[in-house]
């Protein structure tokens, strides 16, 4: 930490460590018509130190384009984001390279995201051939190394593995000792635990807690398995459709859900319950999630939402929260009440949506 | 329904519910590595009977994707079949040629890869990737194959269909490309379908789609499905029977309702109790101490030996059987009472 702009101690305290407002990114896909897909809409979120903020979403909402956008791998058409109060777009040289080991990602994908023509030991010592002050002797990085492979649960005489010869579960082990490399303040993990088995999924939820612990680590923790994400969140972002529709603590977003999609998504989560009980009515959210490239117009979810009215369809909600709970958020102008939350044990079904999995006739 | 539908979902007739459409017996796979030949996968055993879903359950890299490839005969190069037998509706596949074995368990057999979402050809439209095997295997014109297509993505919830066939995998999103995968191994109404991970990458409202998916073809075709997950929550609500696998070799098998109620191996147990749910957020998650053996060092008794906590002398001697342990349940442990009423120890 030789840098005196970007070292923590520098820093008041009541600045998050990472305030995104209005973040906006739009892709310009090949083909007929309206060609902007616009993958993240105004996004407002932040995040302070040592604090784990959950995102979560139906697939293709735009997490992934996020998290990509907050490590500057993709670059914003709109908004700001201000690390400690800097925008890491406006550093260069030595700056942007002491921000870059402090932000670090684990990438979705464990089967396309490692190099195929590296060892694993490579990819997860690569960082250090840039950032060379940090274990400076070989001495230092093979003693790291070894520590790195065994703390995610990979045998350390592993390293001269390429990443074919190890199971999905495995290659992603590897993309976290890779993250960790850096002894970073921010990681952004997308879907880091999904293909892992529960044991390893534990040992490495517990690790990543106690880094948090010991070292103030925060997390941008993106998974679709929501009981994970309740465990490990202090805050959640839900978003649907390139926008966040609603934000809360852990506590409010899963008890006390006021958008009708996260309702609908903390209700389509399967319940390991093996009393033999019956199964749990659900709400049964239908439809696919509308075309980015032609987002409905009012509120987006309106497509899918049982509570739609005709406002929905002409004003875009904003944000609310009710008295009792003013930062928890929601872009709903019918949000959920208490008697909804206790009739969503009966199946809700969508009035305007058709049912695309319906029996073939 | 119209004649064209057909073979898309009707029921077979030379199928039963519950009978027994794949037997895997003794299965051994060896890789060929740097290191020497390691075994995989050591003489595993399960059935899979029309109708139902049985879960394949095991720690990562404990050989599910590996068992998977092998029945389907998809192994890797580095990756043979060395022992066992893999009998799909009374043919032994291992028996056959490869040429015969892809004419017979081509239309048999479907199966969903793990790195499902790479697995469709960018360069190819959906439509042109569908109609393959109604081309190689019902030897139909490209045109009335392209019928078959739209159908079939009609039947696993692709909206406007007609439309949307002459379209690249990027066009669509995650959980339509899973389902056009789904539908590819579902084409030609096979028997048998191996799904591995079919829905790690896609959100809960997206996978309850899927599953309801795959309920109706088991309750239409009466198709046997084999579930690779690690989502013990979505074994409990979709399978019928689960086998647990451990360092290769199964563990445990039984109807999931019991074996998640009372496991009786070990491993089973501390799965179970590594499930994240009543712990406090920051809490600890209990978890299994140690890691898996290393392939090439496979114990001698009991694979499971270095993690348990029950392990006595007699466990490093002698690896026990897969033994019946009551109704429909199988274990490989010499202490498997113990472990349905004990209270364990694993961290
Ligand atoms: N490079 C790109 N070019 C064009 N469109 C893109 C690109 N990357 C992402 N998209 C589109 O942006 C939207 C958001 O994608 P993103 O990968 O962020 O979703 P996600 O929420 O991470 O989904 P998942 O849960 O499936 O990973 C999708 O509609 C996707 O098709
Ligand atoms: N090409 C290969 N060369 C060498 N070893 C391999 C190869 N492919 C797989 N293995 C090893 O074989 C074992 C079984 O792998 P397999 O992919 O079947 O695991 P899995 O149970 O599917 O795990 P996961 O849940 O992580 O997908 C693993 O230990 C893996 O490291
Ligand atoms: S604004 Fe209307 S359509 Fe949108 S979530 Fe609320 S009730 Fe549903
Ligand atoms: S045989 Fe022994 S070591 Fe193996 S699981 Fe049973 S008690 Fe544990
Ligand atoms: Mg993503
Ligand atoms: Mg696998």
């Amino acid at each position: 930490m030789s840098d005196a702009i970007l070292t923590p101690s520098a820093v008041a305290p009541t600045v998050p460590l990472l305030d995104v407002r209005g973040l906006t990114k739009n892709f310009h896909v090949p083909g007929r018509g309206n060609n902007v897909l616009c993958a993240l809409d105004k996004i407002d979120l932040h995040v302070g130190r040592g604090e784990t903020l959950g995102l979560v979403g139906e697939s293709g909402c735009g997490k992934s384009t996020l998290a990509r956008t907050l490590l500057m791998l993709e670059q914003p058409d709109e908004g700001t984001i201000r690390f400690e109060g800097t925008d890491p777009f406006g550093l260069k040289g030595k700056q942007l390279l002491a921000w870059r080991r402090r932000v670090q990602m684990v990438f979705q994908d464990p089967f396309a995201s490692l190099n195929a023509r590296m060892t694993a030991g490579e990819i997860i010592s690569e960082p250090w051939a840039t950032h060379t002050d940090l274990y400076p002797t070989k001495k230092a990085r093979a003693a790291r190394l070894n520590e790195l492979m065994e703390i995610v649960g990979l045998r350390a005489s592993d390293a001269g593995k390429s990443p074919q010869e190890f199971s999905g579960g495995q290659r992603q082990r590897i993309g976290i000792a890779r993250a960790l490399a850096l002894n970073p303040d921010v990681i952004v993990l997308d879907e880091p635990v999904s293909a892992l088995d529960l044991s390893v999924q534990a040992q490495v939820l517990n690790l990543l807690n106690d880094l948090q612990k010991r070292l103030g680590v925060a997390y941008i923790f993106i998974s679709h398995d929501l009981s994970v994400v309740r465990h490990v969140a202090d805050r959640v972002a839900v978003m649907y459709l390139g926008r966040i529709v609603e934000t809360g603590t852990t506590e409010q977003v899963f008890d006390r859900p006021r958008h009708p999609y996260t309702a609908a998504l903390m209700s389509a989560s399967p319940h390991l319950d093996v009393t033999g009980a019956t199964p749990r009515n659900r709400i049964v959210l239908e439809g696919e999630m509308p075309s980015p490239l032609d987002p409905p117009s009012g509120c987006r979810f309106r497509t899918r939402c049982w509570k739609a009215e005709d406002v929905c369809a002409t004003t875009a909600p904003s944000g609310s929260s009710s008295a009792a709970e003013p930062l928890h958020t929601a872009e709903c102008h019918f949000p959920m009440t208490t008697e909804d939350l206790k009739s969503a044990g009966s199946p809700i079904k969508p009035k305007n949506a058709v049912n695309l999995l319906a029996p073939l006739q | 329904m119209s004649t064209h539908t057909q073979s898309v979902s009707t029921a077979r007739e030379d199928l039963t519910e519950n009978e027994v459409v794949l037997r895997v017996t003794g299965l051994d796979v060896d890789i060929r590595t740097p290191k020497g030949v390691l075994r995989a996968v050591n003489n595993v055993s399960f059935e899979a009977r029309a109708g139902r879903t049985l879960a394949l359950l095991g720690e990562s890299g404990c050989g599910k994707s590996m068992t998977a490839k092998a029945v389907a005969g998809l192994l890797d190069p580095v990756a043979d079949v060395t022992g066992g037998t893999v009998v799909l509706n009374g043919t032994d596949l291992a028996a056959l040629s490869p040429k015969q074995r892809l004419k017979y368990a081509g239309p048999e057999l479907g199966i969903v890869f793990q790195d499902a979402l790479t697995a469709l050809n960018p360069v190819y439209t959906v439509g042109t990737q569908l109609s393959e095997a109604f081309r190689i295997h019902q030897k139909l014109s490209a045109k009335a194959a392209k019928v078959k297509a739209i159908e079939l993505m009609r039947h696993v919830g692709i909206p406007e269909p007609e439309s949307r066939v002459d379209s690249f995998p990027h066009q669509f999103s995650g959980g339509m490309r899973q389902r056009i995968l789904i539908a590819m191994a579902v084409a030609l109404n096979p028997r048998l379908l191996i799904a591995d991970e079919p829905t790690t990458a896609l959100d809960v409202t997206v996978q309850a789609q899927i599953m309801k998916l795959l309920r109706d073809l088991r309750t239409e075709s009466h198709l046997a499905v084999v579930l690779i997950t690690h989502d013990l929550a979505l074994v409990a609500e979709e399978a019928d029977t689960v086998a647990v696998m451990y360092a290769g070799n199964v563990v445990e098998t039984g109807p999931v309702r019991e074996v998640f109620g009372s496991p009786k191996h070990p491993y089973t147990r501390g799965l179970l109790d590594s499930v994240p749910a009543d712990v406090g957020r920051g809490a600890d998650l209990n978890s299994i101490a140690g890691s898996p053996p290393e392939l090439h060092r496979i114990p001698e008794g009991c694979v499971y030996q270095s993690r348990c906590p029950l392990v006595q002398d007699v466990c490093r001697a002698i690896r026990p059987a897969l033994e019946a342990e009551g109704a429909g349940r199988t274990v490989a442990c010499h202490f498997a009472l113990t472990t349905a009423n004990k209270e364990l120890d694993h961290v």
